[in-house]
């Protein structure tokens, strides 16, 4: 037997702390590469519905929040199937394959709200299928003391595609004459690299589920009675209650700053730059200090801007301090609860409970930024965030007890 | 396939895909637009004229006026391009894009559409409208910048009193009374504003998924609504009337229909356009209103019905979307 046919190591001991493996870097790339492509939309979305299209204010709502529930459940479906068939490269190239297809779409529905809100939902779609198979590969192709690093590295591509991609679209546009369907176009193109990179780059890992026990809804079910991760969701969803989503934040901010309207979609900028600077340090300093305690001191972050907005304390010093707080809160949460969460889940049903968690999160969120609306229409602005910093420290209080005492021995 | 062999395949296939993106780029740019109609000189002064945004091949998207008799007769084409105009009391207001980025401005006209200032405009222009008096101008903009907010919408209404140098940024900071209470809440939309004069306007106010009428004062800063599911509203000539679109059954998804509100009994009358009508009307005279109907993305006829919900629609203007009569 020739060297060449031994099997490589997985990880060799020696460069697991220092290198990334090329999976993770790979699928950095194709969130990069996507990012890129669906942000270029987003930017120009409304853009062309108003000024494209010449629609009216019918167009509101037409994008709105609605299909969050939908994509919730399509995740936990999308998760389950890609364990079932163990197949999760392919239901994660499902997912970056239908947002590629439904940028073309948007080119064929021409005029018709229908044809659009279609589309949108279609790539909504494909975003909710493929995130948890693409978390769950990062996590099987990471040695499990450097996945806050990994993840944070992951996070930190993830961003700067989100970063590039108004920029891109702004200057297709000035190239193009203000032809939206140029945008479209190499939106598409951008998101079929996307693709190509996933296909020949990405390695899925059967070897690390050859011998295991076949996936079923009962078994998938039966992770819930685990006490840690039943312990990480209790935990991962109370801190979902005390977020009010970037909206409010930057409305907030905006209103308390007094803050032109055309300098808005900076505050987005502001906390996306914190979020790819930090998203690194933070998943390395995970690693060393322990996942859990960073994730929490991520809340603390959120905590701490509320507490900002809370209080009269304002001009540019308070604006920067709570852009970066509210970046680095992105940072030590996101990619860092994946990392808490992936050495608890079986290899075989990873893709399901990363779903599970995320889902969890996701319909929290959803939860608490409804009742963040009523309070403000209840106390006004002022009332509203006290509640959400009251919130928000009950929660951070609640989970850390929990989380920290469960803390598994490593 | 070998590392190699995928690096090779990634790389040819990325490169023709960017390079196909980019020759469509480039042709998108240069798809050729239809010789351009000479301009000539429009007279935007009071007087029997209409005036109008273009939408015909070789004008598309200038400013342009018939007399009020030939509305499919020659048109007079000025060399100003506009996304959204109107004119009243010897001014107008043109809506237009700001450079080649997507950022826009606010153009303030004289009587021969010279632009005297211009202003920044954030976000996307929607609707405009000037006060009887030519004083007040008031425009609605689609704020893109809460797309960021959740993928949501917002319009945002603005004004600028031309003589006494004074301008209302938002409505948002108005204080609203909802069904005769003190009303606040952070889903406030104000858009399409029609003037009674310098100081008072009626405009739509959405909050809660419902849409309301409107009643404004600007020294006061108030506004307060007067009766729901009133979009774009249009004060008539002789300010007892309304023209608006209603959305069917309550639901702008399925549609609006044009109807005339009587202010002094609040009765609403549906007019016999039936199509779905996505403007904000205006009056040709006290008895007959005119909006835009679209056929395509680019293309538009400006159409005319009685405004007691007898007779049919006609075309007034073919090619053409915001108009104004100047001699109302």
């Amino acid at each position: 037997m020739y060297l060449a046919s031994v099997e490589r190591p997985v990880a060799p001991k020696a460069t697991k702390a220092a290198t990334i493996a090329a999976n993770v870097l790979a699928l950095g790339t194709v969130s990069l590469v996507t990012d890129v492509s669906s942000e270029m939309v987003t930017a120009i979305l409304p853009l062309y519905l108003v000024a494209g299209l010449g629609l009216g204010p019918a167009v509101y709502g037409l994008v709105d929040g609605l299909y969050t529930g939908a994509t919730a459940l399509l995740r936990l479906v999308g998760g389950y199937v890609a364990d079932r068939v163990r197949r999760r490269k392919l239901v994660a190239g499902l997912g970056y394959g239908i947002s590629a297809v439904a940028k073309a779409g948007l080119l064929l529905a021409g005029g018709s709200l229908t044809g659009i809100g279609a589309a949108i939902v279609a790539d909504r779609a494909g975003k909710g299928l493929r995130t948890a198979p693409r978390d769950a590969l990062i996590t099987l192709s990471t040695p499990a003391d450097g996945l806050g690093r990994a993840f944070g590295v992951h996070r930190a591509m993830d961003s700067a595609g989100a970063f590039a991609g108004p920029l891109v679209a702004i200057g297709v546009l000035a190239a193009s004459a203000q032809a939206f369907d140029a945008v479209f176009v190499t939106s598409g193109c951008i998101a079929t690299i996307g693709v190509l990179v996933l296909i020949l780059f990405v390695r899925d890992r059967p070897a690390s589920c050859r011998t295991d026990k076949p996936v079923d809804v009962r078994r998938a079910a039966a992770l819930l009675r685990r006490g840690p991760i039943r312990m990480l969701l209790a935990g991962a969803v109370l801190l979902g209650l005390s977020t009010i989503g970037d909206g409010f934040v930057y409305l907030l901010l905006q209103r308390r700053e007094e803050l032109a309207t055309g300098w808005f979609p900076l505050l987005a900028v502001g906390t996306s730059l914190a979020y790819l600077v930090f998203a690194v340090p933070l998943g390395a300093l995970a690693d060393r200090l322990g996942r859990t305690r960073v994730f929490l001191a991520g809340y603390a972050a959120l905590l701490a801007v509320y507490l900002i907005l809370a209080t009269s304390w304002s001009g540019p010093g308070a604006l920067v301090t709570a852009l970066l707080l509210y970046g680095v809160f992105y940072a030590a949460t996101d990619g860092v609860l994946m990392a808490v969460a992936g050495p608890l889940l079986p290899p075989e049903l990873r893709t399901t409970g990363l779903a599970l968690i995320q889902t969890g999160q996701a319909l929290a969120y959803l939860l608490s930024s409804v009742l963040f609306g009523l309070a403000w229409q209840w106390w006004g602005a002022p009332g509203a965030i006290r509640a959400a910093a009251a919130t928000a420290a009950l929660t951070l209080a609640g989970s850390a007890t929990m989380l920290l005492r469960t803390r598994p021995a490593s | 396939m070998s590392l190699r062999a995928r690096v090779l395949l990634a790389a040819g296939l990325s490169l023709a895909l960017i390079a196909a993106a980019v020759v469509y780029i480039l042709v998108a740019g240069h798809r050729a637009a239809t010789p351009a109609v000479a301009s000539a000189a429009v007279d935007a002064s009071p007087g029997e004229r209409l005036l109008f945004r273009s939408t015909a091949p070789g004008s598309y998207g200038r400013v342009a006026t018939v007399s009020r008799g030939g509305g499919a007769g020659p048109r007079t084409v000025s060399a100003l391009s506009c996304d959204r105009v109107y004119a009243a009391g010897g001014a107008a207001i043109c809506l237009r894009p700001d450079g080649p980025l997507a950022t826009y401005q606010l153009a303030v006209l004289d009587t021969h559409l010279g632009v005297k200032d211009t202003y920044p405009l954030v976000g996307v222009p929607n609707r405009a409208r000037v006060s009887p008096s030519g004083h007040v101008l008031a425009w609605t903009v689609f704020v893109t910048g809460d797309s960021y907010n959740g993928g949501k919408f917002s319009t945002r209404v603005g004004m600028l009193n031309t003589a006494t140098g004074t301008t209302v940024d938002t409505l948002e900071t108005f204080a609203a009374t909802l069904d005769g209470k003190p009303y606040r809440s952070v889903d406030l939309n104000f858009w399409g504003v029609t003037f009674v004069d310098d100081q008072h306007f009626y405009a739509t106010m959405s909050t809660a998924g419902r849409r309301y009428l409107i009643y404004g004062d600007v020294a006061a800063r108030t506004v307060r609504t007067l009766a729901g599911n009133v979009e774009c509203p249009s004060l008539s000539p002789s300010q007892r009337k309304i023209v608006f679109k209603e959305a069917v059954g309550g639901d702008p998804a399925r549609g609006w229909r044009l109807t005339v509100l009587d202010l002094a009994t609040m009765t609403r009358t549906h007019l016999a356009e039936t199509r779905s009508v996505d403007d904000q009307a205006a009056w040709f005279d006290d008895n007959t209103v005119m909006y835009a109907v679209r056929q395509a993305p680019k293309k538009s006829d400006v159409w005319f019905v009685p405004a007691d919900g007898s007779g049919r629609p006609s075309i007034l203007i073919p090619d053409a979307e915001s108009p104004a009569a100047l001699w109302n």
